[in-house]
């Protein structure tokens, strides 16, 4: 049988062994709900609460200050949302104002939109073209009405790193002015880290933020659960409506599975991932592939920032041959990536991140993404080499532009 | 999977792929800056009234959508009269495909109004 070569580990990761082993008692005869005051509840909150811990130690943060999701798009709608509503309440004859990027992923840029039709002014930074957002830009923006400020720490598509340590500094400059000046408003700083967990500095004090998103399947842990990390004294509010969980943030019978997942997942990311022997592992994979690509196929670029990128990602741009076809043909071949092309978007427009990049259509079009992982092996490097360059030949032959 | 067999069946082995040298009508209909383009090239042959499509190829640049399209269509234009080429619709080419995902019907304008306009193209200097 022909071995299938994984390439698109932002889109998801497989579970790691490790991940599965812990989960299954929960699956089986540690089923409490976790709510319970009996000894089956109390077993499956003794799983969670050291979840919680390991958790809270790779960020950080108190244990208290992490509220279980089912995932990052939850946690990024509490942010934008439930931060709204709680300040909404407290300052009702306040005009609002959100911070956010042209780049972020949908979880965030669709609240946001929302936010805007209920009287919130939302501004969407550009990046540049090598896809970072600018903290100039973010400075310039803040104003007395400012309430959040969402920037993701690692784009999905071309996984660039944005400067949140830098971010976090102005905010905190910016808080301590309120402060003296009397003006009330909290000024909050988000980011969604689901990018960044894998292979960046996710503590919260170190980077100054006050709420963060992560997700549990691009970690080697399972899908539908995440989390999200709130500040002590952050203001917000649930925006699901029941039972008091999670602080009253996050109503819902806990996930015990899915918790103990996450909680082993980030466990493995410090103890296999965030070695610097690793990172530089994946990073000479992709060096050489990159390298391999632009070497042997002509009119082929990467897009975004070479340098502040995570190991794992690179994205190119072949002229002339269309992404969801060359994804389709490497699929053919056994090799699974991803492109930014519209015809793969569901929409007619290509990714609007590269476009916020500057990216002209006809480029962004003919974009693929290949995100590499930790089951990654050399070996599949030199088959994605071989067989690339004569799709991207046949797909070229095939247009009629010569 | 995203697409039905019929339709990988003519992405992977597109039928009548390629450009015709003294073609009697070409069309080329889409962009670059669309996502799709796609030229597709005519002879015809003419048997006492009628006018038949003697040979059509196509040139595609676009997603899996496009390329099957065309290659479809192209299958369902040769040896067909021009009068009874000229009605197939988007519609006809996604049926004949055995359909297509929703968000991709609009890939099959594309094919039918290139030979559209290569019909047109070949009427151009066929008039009178």
């Amino acid at each position: 049988m022909r071995t299938k070569i994984y390439f698109d580990h932002s889109a998801t990761t497989p579970v790691d062994p490790e991940v599965l082993k812990a989960m299954m008692p929960y699956l089986k005869d540690k089923f409490g709900n976790a709510s319970s005051a009996h000894s089956f509840g109390q077993e499956a909150m003794k799983g969670v609460d050291s979840a919680r811990e390991a958790i809270a130690n790779f960020l950080g943060c108190e244990p208290k200050e992490l509220i279980f999701t089912s995932g990052a798009t939850e946690s990024d709608n509490i942010v934008i949302q439930g931060v709204i509503k709680a300040t909404k309440e407290k300052f009702p004859e306040r005009k609002l104002h959100i911070i956010t990027s042209a780049i972020e992923h949908p979880a965030i840029l669709e609240p946001c939109r929302e936010m805007e039709k209920a009287g919130v002014l939302v501004t969407y930074l550009p990046v540049t073209e090598k896809g970072l957002v600018r903290v100039g830009d973010v400075e310039k923006a803040i104003t007395d009405d400012t309430v959040s400020i969402s920037i993701m720490y690692v784009n999905n598509e071309v996984g660039t790193i944005q400067p949140i340590a830098e971010i976090g500094g102005i905010v905190k400059a910016v808080k301590d002015g309120r402060q003296k000046a009397g003006n009330k408003l909290p000024l909050i700083f988000h980011t969604d880290a689901v990018q960044a967990v894998n292979y960046c500095n996710c503590q919260v004090n170190e980077l100054g933020i006050d709420l963060m998103s992560i997700s549990g399947h691009k970690i080697y842990g399972p899908k539908g659960i995440g989390a999200l990390y709130v500040r002590g004294g952050t203001l917000i509010k649930s925006i699901q409506l029941g039972g008091h969980q999670e602080r009253g943030i996050r109503a819902g019978t806990l996930n015990t599975i899915g918790i103990i997942g996450l909680g082993k997942a980030v466990e493995l990311v410090n103890r296999k991932q965030s070695s610097s022997a690793e990172l530089r592992r994946i990073k000479e994979l992709r060096d050489k592939l990159v390298e391999g690509v632009l070497k042997t196929i002509p009119e082929s670029q990467v897009n975004g920032d070479l340098e502040k990128r995570v190991p794992s990602n690179t994205h190119f741009s072949f002229l002339n041959a269309e992404g969801e076809s060359i994804l389709l043909m490497l699929d053919l071949e056994g090799i699974a990536v991803s492109t930014g092309s519209a015809c793969a978007s569901g929409s007619l427009a290509p990714s609007h991140v590269l476009l916020a990049m500057g990216v002209p259509k006809e480029v962004a079009h003919g974009s693929l993404r290949v995100t590499l992982g930790r089951f990654t092996k050399e070996k599949d490097i030199y088959k994605f080499l071989k067989i690339l360059p004569p799709i991207i030949k046949k797909l070229r032959e095939m247009s009629p532009i010569k | 999977m995203l697409y039905n067999e019929q339709v990988m069946d003519h992405f992977k082995n597109p039928r009548n792929q390629g450009s015709i040298a003294n073609a009697d009508g070409i069309g080329e209909v889409g962009n670059p800056v669309c996502g799709d383009m796609m030229k597709i090239y005519i002879k015809v042959k003419k048997e006492g009234d009628k006018e038949i499509i003697d040979d059509v190829k196509f040139e595609t640049l676009g997603c899996g959508a496009a390329i099957a399209t065309s290659s479809k269509l192209t299958e369902m234009a040769k040896g067909k009269e021009i009068n009874e080429v000229l009605k197939i619709n988007r519609e006809d080419i996604a049926n004949a495909l055995g359909g297509l995902p929703p968000a991709k019907i609009h890939c099959s304008v594309l094919a039918a109004d290139g030979l559209k306009k290569a019909v047109e193209d070949y009427r151009g200097k066929h008039t009178n």
